[in-house]
């Protein structure tokens, strides 16, 4: 099973700052084990954001993206409150999502 | 008129693909994965599987990466589109075994600003591919590596 998700978003006037951390090992399919073997690719594909279940970002990866992922987006008209659900998949197809609502600006 | 030609059969088989149930349900939600794409070994072609051979270099694109980055296997990188109506970003690293690293596609507010970490193989171009409007246009930043994040 997946590890949840660190998702921090915070409103900055009306632009809310969403700050993504996923756990995902990301093998590039080239690196090697100790036994010499080729650790076959495992990498997340595909990663939508949704703003109150409207998509604001659709992103494919490739296995260039670092493991443990980060991803920092902006999304304008935003408010307190409002959700933002982030969903990812990979390319055993295995997925997970995680919610948060956006905090006000401290 | 091959432009369009070449986009039609992309649409098509798209279509084609939905339509004979290749994709599953929860697939379609998400744009394809773009396999020509991402597995192009060459630059060149990773632009034409992406539908953008042809470029208009632009000022508006920031790219925000390390001169210098350390460790190759994490090279933070920022791309700020300020061209009105960004469709999309992606971001490709020229040197690696497979360049194109992400496409992005933002709707419904989302800004044209997305941040990343990437792998980088060795000291390399990192292009940004902006679609606005339907055209394309791009901007370049070098980016040093000390350390290659490919192996």
């Amino acid at each position: 099973m997946a590890e949840p998700m660190k998702i921090r978003a915070t409103l900055q006037v009306d632009t809310a700052d969403v700050r993504i951390l996923m756990q995902h090992p990301m093998e590039t399919g080239q690196r090697k084990d100790a036994k010499g073997e080729i650790v076959p690719m495992h990498f997340i594909q595909n990663v939508v954001i949704t703003h109150n279940g409207k998509t604001v970002l659709d992103a494919q990866w490739s296995q260039a993206i670092s493991r443990n992922p980060f991803l920092g987006l902006r999304v304008k008209g935003a408010r307190a409150g409002d959700r933002i659900s982030v969903t990812w998949t990979d390319n055993k197809g295995d997925t997970r999502t995680d919610e948060v609502a956006v905090a006000a600006p401290s | 008129m091959n432009q369009l030609r070449r986009t039609l059969l992309k649409f098509s088989g798209a279509a084609l693909a939905v339509g004979t149930g290749l994709l599953k349900a929860g697939e379609v939600f998400a744009a394809a994965w773009n396999k020509p794409a991402f597995e192009s070994k060459a630059v060149a072609d990773a632009l034409k599987n992406l539908g953008a051979p042809n470029l208009i270099e632009s000022k508006d694109i920031i790219i925000t990466a390390p001169d210098i980055a350390e460790n190759g296997a994490v090279v933070p990188i920022a791309v700020t589109s300020k061209i009105p109506n960004t469709q999309s970003i992606s971001i490709i690293a020229e040197k690696n075994p497979f360049p194109l690293t992400s496409t992005h596609d933002v709707a419904n507010g989302g800004e044209g600003y997305v941040s990343i970490r990437l792998k980088i193989g060795e000291t390399s171009n990192v292009r940004a591919v902006v679609k606005a409007d339907g055209k394309f246009y791009t901007a370049v930043k070098e980016v040093k590596i000390t350390i290659g994040g490919c192996g």
